[in-house]
């Protein structure tokens, strides 16, 4: 167990370190430290623009296989990108679902044609990928999708159903939705794991006003939509799914930490000149958030240490990062005191605190409650009984 | 960058994992606890003599394994899981550390080859955090070529049944110094003490006009090292809380797994799956906080190289979050393991107690979680 950095990782440092500091400039200086969730409606132009500029430099699919077009670059390669983007205060990633979700799936589990029709345009910085998954009736019971695929006489699935909470779905061109093949199915049984063009008659995208005012999620209406292809075979969709789930703890954890950590040096900045800093609750708040978000780096370090003993570090993390979220929040607010209420502009443009406390509700929501992570951590972590199913 | 287990670490960890199970089993703590010295004189030896647990943290060039922190607190994590009656933190997370921090290449020499044959036990008075009002202490003053040490501290762990003392002391103009002095030294006397938790033995240490040579006298001692010794000892103290966390969450996910009420197991009603999950977060965010700082503690008393430095200054930050969060699992896993368990939880019969009371006597040992949360909030707003 060693956790300092071999010189040549340092080197890779410093090469991420110059980069960043050399691109994050002229249109792009703008973009620092912005579009993280929240945020994530500003500099929409702008910030497809620099996936493009991210990936010609070599920076997407850092963590791929190189045979994947990636650059195989081992897990402590990864973290310090992660953290150095961060560091230089890189944007938030319009790919991200792309490079860390689709991507390693389709490399999992796709066609060599799959693969070489879906990986280069996410590494080219081109695709944008949502992913289909919740609905309005399959929350937090995720394998009651209802979203039906028919195959038609030409051969190709045609997908009926509406999804929600969609991150990016305006803007993504494609969207991975998993789907009933077998309508006789229920459950985990008779799903597939389809990847649809969002450009096409068959799809509408409708944005979600949210509690902030501003719209990151989506409801998707398909009403026979053509899905391009079937990851796997009909009915391998649910293992797919939780495969991705999988991909999902990945690096970009380390990268979301980095946002944190704007986001608590901030707060640290304006408890410090309103005198907050001074207030012994305050102190001991802070320094409680400070440590929470340490032990995350910790937390993160030893799930990408990839040991087989370590499954239990995945399973509680995202409980973890979720509760001190959404408790940063709270957190922001009281360091402002009563000048917490005061919005930006008119009529409702909220600041980056406000929005980091109202969007944090969301963060022990989506991706599984911490209700039903909880479930998890006790049925999968500590072996205890399954909940009973209603009928 | 490799944060996960070495073959060698994980041997070491299942090793004393075996012995423990063997012989540090509930009916063996509980001899052990009710004994005059609170000490299980059979485990030491198996543990610290036959297995050298304790030279997993003493250098090869003294008669050591060489190994490092890491495996010293793969140790102190199995002995806070059976809550062992042995003086292995006394040992090695404070007297050793002390000695590698703050000792130079003689008198390491001259006192760590002992503790790593597993022949020396020792311990540190005064190495405690400033901490509210105290009174404990001790002043040094010249004596001829040496110095005379006089002085109360009320409770060091396992002073009693040490061969070597080690004392934090000051003189009359506030300058502290370090001494290392044999038990046996005239003037200088630990009574045991009883203490609520039981498990972890302590005494009181009187030092009156103790004659030491200025050989004894730590060269190498100055605010830094103390720190870090200091730093060692609070991780060490952390990975036996991590262990206490653990083996309190087992227990109470095998008998809630077991008790039956309304006809099915208690270990299927939310409620108590809820509490579970929110015992295995905190003892997993634990896990991480120690296992970090056990490697930040070896870069930081055996580390030479410039990525090693770096490395050792994340020390003070990372042993505080270690110990705060460590601390904080012990005792709500034991909390909630007492809860669980029910009434039975209550009683003497069950071991729900003896975690209890180990998690609450060594979560203030070296700085309760409040004291690290300020100690890293001074760090960041002061």
């Amino acid at each position: 167990m060693k956790i300092s950095f071999s010189p040549e990782d340092e080197a890779f440092r410093e090469q991420a370190a110059r980069w960043l500091a050399e691109n994050l400039t002229g249109e792009f200086e703008k973009l620092r430290f912005r579009g993280g969730p929240g945020d994530e409606h500003s500099f929409i132009d702008e910030r497809r623009a620099w996936e493009k500029r991210l990936a010609a430099g070599g920076w997407v699919g850092v963590g791929w296989a190189t045979e994947d077009g990636g650059r195989g670059a081992t897990i402590s390669r990864q973290v310090i990108f992660a953290e150095e983007y961060a560091r230089a205060g890189g944007p938030g990633r319009l790919g991200h679902i792309g490079e860390g979700l689709a991507g390693p799936t389709i490399a999992a589990f796709g066609t060599p044609d799959q693969k070489a029709r879906y990986l280069p345009p996410i590494l080219r910085g081109e695709a944008l990928w949502c992913q289909g998954y919740s609905e309005p009736a399959a929350g937090s019971d995720l394998a009651a999708v209802a979203t039906r695929a028919r195959l038609g006489d030409d051969g190709r699935w045609r997908i009926s159903g509406q999804k929600v909470w969609t991150s990016l779905a305006h803007l993504a061109d494609w969207c991975f939705v998993l789907a009933r093949t077998d309508p006789a199915s229920s459950g985990h049984l008779g799903l597939g794991f389809f990847l649809v063009a969002m450009a096409q008659p068959g799809v509408t995208v409708r944005p979600i006003e949210q509690i902030t005012g501003s719209s990151e999620f989506n409801e998707v209406f398909f009403d026979e939509a053509v899905a391009a292809d079937l990851l796997g075979a009909p009915g391998d969709g649910w293992k797919i799914a939780m495969a991705l789930l999988g991909f999902e703890r990945g690096v970009s954890t380390l990268g979301q930490q980095m946002q944190f950590r704007g986001e608590l040096d901030e707060i640290i900045r304006v408890a410090k000149d309103n005198g907050a800093a001074q207030d012994p609750d305050i102190r001991a708040r802070i320094a409680e958030a400070q440590m929470g978000l340490t032990v995350m780096r910790y937390n993160a370090l030893r799930m990408l240490g990839g040991d087989a003993e370590e499954t239990r570090a995945a399973l509680v993390y995202k409980l973890h990062w979720a509760s001190w979220h959404r408790n940063l929040g709270k957190l922001a607010m009281d360091v402002l005191g009563e000048a917490a209420e005061l919005c930006d502009t008119a009529p409702y443009g909220l600041t980056r605190l406000q929005s980091l406390f109202l969007f944090t509700r969301a963060d022990t929501l989506y991706g599984g409650s911490n209700q039903i992570q909880r479930n998890l951590i006790a049925e999968r972590g500590l072996g205890m009984p399954r909940e009973a199913k209603g009928r | 960058m490799q944060f996960t287990f070495t073959e060698e670490q994980r041997m070491i960890r299942d090793a004393v994992a075996a012995l423990l199970a063997e012989q540090s089993a509930s009916t063996q703590v509980r001899v052990a606890m009710a004994s005059a010295t609170g000490t299980d004189d059979a485990l030491w030896q198996a543990l610290a003599v036959d297995m050298q647990a304790c030279a997993v943290l003493v250098p090869e060039r003294f008669g050591g394994l060489g190994a490092g922190f890491v495996e010293a607190a793969l140790v102190g994590e199995q002995l806070g899981r059976h809550v062992a009656c042995v003086p292995y933190h006394a040992t090695v997370g404070l007297a050793a550390s002390t000695l590698l921090a703050c000792a130079d290449d003689a008198q390491q020499a001259a006192w760590l080859s002992g503790i790593a044959a597993g022949t020396t036990i020792a311990s540190v008075a005064g190495l405690a955090y400033a901490e509210r009002k105290c009174t404990d202490g001790a002043r040094f003053r010249l004596h001829g070529d040496g110095y005379l040490l006089s002085g109360r501290f009320a409770a060091v762990p396992h002073a009693h049944v040490a061969n070597l003392m080690l004392v934090v002391a000051h003189d009359e103009t506030g300058e502290t110094a370090l001494f290392a002095l044999p038990a046996e030294s005239p003037g200088l006397s630990a009574r045991p003490i009883p203490t609520m938790d039981q498990t972890r033995a302590q005494a009181e240490v009187l030092l009156s006009d103790v004659a030491v040579p200025a050989s004894a006298r730590l060269t190498r001692l100055d605010d830094t090292t103390l720190t870090t010794a200091r730093d060692c000892a609070t991780v060490l103290i952390a990975a036996e809380l991590l262990g206490v966390a653990d083996a309190s969450l087992a227990m109470a996910v095998d008998y809630t797994g077991e008790r039956r009420q309304f006809g099915r197991a208690i270990a299927s009603y939310q409620a108590i799956k809820h509490r579970a999950a929110d015992m295995l977060l905190k003892a997993e965010l634990a896990r991480s906080a120690v296992y970090y700082a056990a490697c930040v503690a070896n870069e930081a008393l055996f580390g030479r190289d410039e990525a090693a430095r770096k490395v050792a200054r994340e020390l003070p930050q990372a042993a505080s979050l270690a110990k705060a969060y460590a601390g904080e699992a012990a005792f709500y896993n034991a909390g909630s393991a007492l809860q669980l368990f029910g009434g039975v939880g209550f009683t003497w019969e069950y071991d729900v107690h003896l975690y209890f009371k180990r998690a609450q006597g060594c979560s203030h040992f070296l700085g309760s979680p409040a004291l690290h949360r300020e100690r890293v909030a001074r760090a960041l707003l002061d």
